[in-house]
């Protein structure tokens, strides 16, 4: 790539970032809910519900620093100013949710003196003391927060299929993991300070 | 170059824009619907964790920071002298010989915290033993011989049918004949827990796993097993007259002065299923000859008023299981799981009031 032209892709790493947690994340968010109502899987999702959390925590934060460390290339110039400000805001609730609900989840646990079992003998050490009332109110936040990182994902998406099936765009080339030449009839305006990914 | 809010393509025809946010509309709804779906919002009468404990606080009313079941209790500590001899059976960390610190709960079966002791009731023991790995074993046992019903469906149909008749303010026994006879596996477990031999407290009384557990040993072979904790005191009958009518926490009274007169033990006989034995049915006996392992000794020398001990905060989840124990087929064991997680998060935010068995009681 000519190094003068501004990239038109995310990086490698935040590309394949950004799929892994996708999937991984509307995963954990179905596992979340689906053993809140059932019976019979409920042990099965609460033991796959852990070690997944804590590796979206992993990831999360892998991802923040990458983010801090890679140059993002430019909004597009279909996105008017407050499109680009609503991008950046939900990218940044988005990035507080997937570090906050698997530190709560944990932190709950630990405040319900549960064990925080990983898989086989693997357990993470508590980080809150138990307590009854600080259990209780984690718990609700665990939840609220759950409905609210659902929500956002689909704002997220919406957005995306907006500017795909609407302004055509080609906005998803941004985050594809194949290489995209860059072929959208629209100039790409030079970087601005509000790049989101 | 563009000031427009949206920059929609303007190649695309007013209808065609329409249809294509009409599709993003239904692809967005689409997903929020298989979610609310998944959470169980669009089938309402299906059995859930919630529904379960609704139904306790129906039979029993709702009493502020108790458990929905096992309301009544009274909290312990002691040790699990481990004799070395569960190590050809289970990987697990309890089972090399040494001592492991457990703290635990006495209780009665019910939803009732302030509810007199009488002898029929059915009593429990819950632990949880502190491996010295950082694992724990959690334990949830009762003083019967089998479950009453094989699945939670069926345990919530009973269940259904002991909410008290509002015009009578007893369950009506229509309906818990309907059941019997809807059900007959539980007619047989039924005359099992009604035959049982039933002990004069809780120091002489026998508590079991009821359900099916799987022991993994260092060669990776798995075995079905069952577990007892088989009481080192003599077994004495239960008193003629009820004592609950004089005094309402007799049972819990007399261990009391037990654990003051010396540690009271248990020995941990742990079952080995045969092929054929069922595993996914915790209301079917195994038969009485298959092989049992005495694998160590429960000692409790203190007890503990539940405003006193860790216990109370504690969800003595069956499921939580060390390296080398897992759960087996049996479907009441993920039940349990869901139906004790709804229970402790109610009670743990809600305002906890005086246990029956308070601190002077324990200490007087």
């Amino acid at each position: 790539m000519n190094p003068t032209t501004p990239r038109t892709q995310f990086a490698v790493p935040s590309r394949i970032l950004h799929w892994l947690m996708a999937v991984m994340i509307l995963a954990m968010l179905f596992i979340g809910v689906a053993m809140m109502a059932s019976l019979a899987d409920y042990h099965r999702l609460v033991a796959i519900h852990r070690p997944l959390g804590i590796a979206i925590l992993i990831l999360a934060v892998i991802r923040l620093i990458n983010r801090r460390l890679t140059k993002l290339p430019p909004f597009p110039p279909t996105m008017s100013p407050p499109e680009r400000v609503l991008a950046s805001l939900s990218e940044k609730l988005l990035y507080a949710l997937m570090i906050a609900l698997p530190l709560v989840g944990w932190g709950m646990l630990s405040a319900g003196d549960y064990p925080v079992q990983m898989f086989g003998a693997l357990h993470l050490p508590p980080i809150l003391p138990a307590h009854p009332t600080l259990f209780a109110f984690l718990r609700g936040t665990h939840s609220v927060l759950a409905y609210l990182l659902f929500a956002t994902i689909l704002a997220h998406v919406g957005a995306v299929l907006f500017h795909t099936l609407v302004v055509r765009d080609r906005i998803l080339n941004r985050m594809a993991l194949w290489p995209v030449r860059k072929t959208s009839s629209t100039q790409t305006q030079p970087s601005s300070s509000h790049e989101t990914e | 170059m563009k000031q427009d809010l949206l920059n929609i393509d303007p190649k695309l025809s007013p209808t065609a824009v329409v249809l294509r946010v009409a599709l993003i509309g239904g692809i967005l709804v689409g997903a929020a619907a298989l979610f609310a779906y998944a959470r169980g919002w669009f089938t309402p009468r299906a059995l859930t964790q919630d529904r379960v404990i609704d139904t306790f606080q129906k039979v029993n009313g709702v009493y502020s920071g108790f458990r929905r079941n096992h309301a009544k209790g009274v909290c312990f500590r002691g040790w699990f002298e481990s004799n070395g001899n569960g190590v050809e059976l289970s990987k697990a960390a309890v089972f090399p010989a040494g001592r492991i610190p457990v703290i635990g709960r006495f209780s009665l079966a019910g939803g009732q915290p302030y509810v007199a002791d009488a002898p029929t009731a059915v009593r429990a023991m819950a632990l949880q033993l502190q491996l010295p790995n950082g694992e724990e074993w959690r334990m949830a046992m009762i003083d019967l011989p089998v479950f009453p019903v094989q699945t939670m469906q069926q345990f919530a149909v009973q269940l259904e049918a002991s909410i008290p008749d509002p015009a009578t303010g007893k369950p009506d026994p229509a309906k818990m004949k309907a059941f019997v006879e809807a059900n007959p596996d539980a007619t047989r477990a039924l005359g099992l827990i009604q035959s049982r031999a039933i002990s004069s407290g809780f120091a002489d009384d026998t508590y079991r796993s009821v359900n099916t557990f799987l022991f993994r040993d260092r060669q990776g072979r798995t075995i079905p097993v069952r577990w007892a904790m088989i009481p080192e005191q003599s077994f004495q009958p239960p008193p003629k007259d009820d004592p609950g009518k004089a005094d309402a926490n007799y049972l819990f009274d007399a261990l009391i002065a037990a654990v003051r007169q010396g540690p009271q033990r248990w020995r941990l006989v742990v079952t080995i299923g045969e092929p054929g034995d069922p595993t996914n049915d915790a209301s079917i006996p195994w038969p009485d000859d298959r092989r049992s392992v005495d694998v160590g000794t429960l000692v409790i020398d203190r007890i503990e008023s539940e405003a006193e001990s860790p216990a109370r905060d504690m969800n003595f989840d069956p499921t939580i299981l060390p390296e080398g124990i897992a759960v087996s087929d049996d479907p009441l064991l993920s039940a349990r799981s869901a139906a004790y997680s709804v229970s402790f998060t109610r009670r743990e935010g809600e305002p906890k009031k005086p246990s029956a068995i308070t601190t002077a009681e324990v200490e007087k």
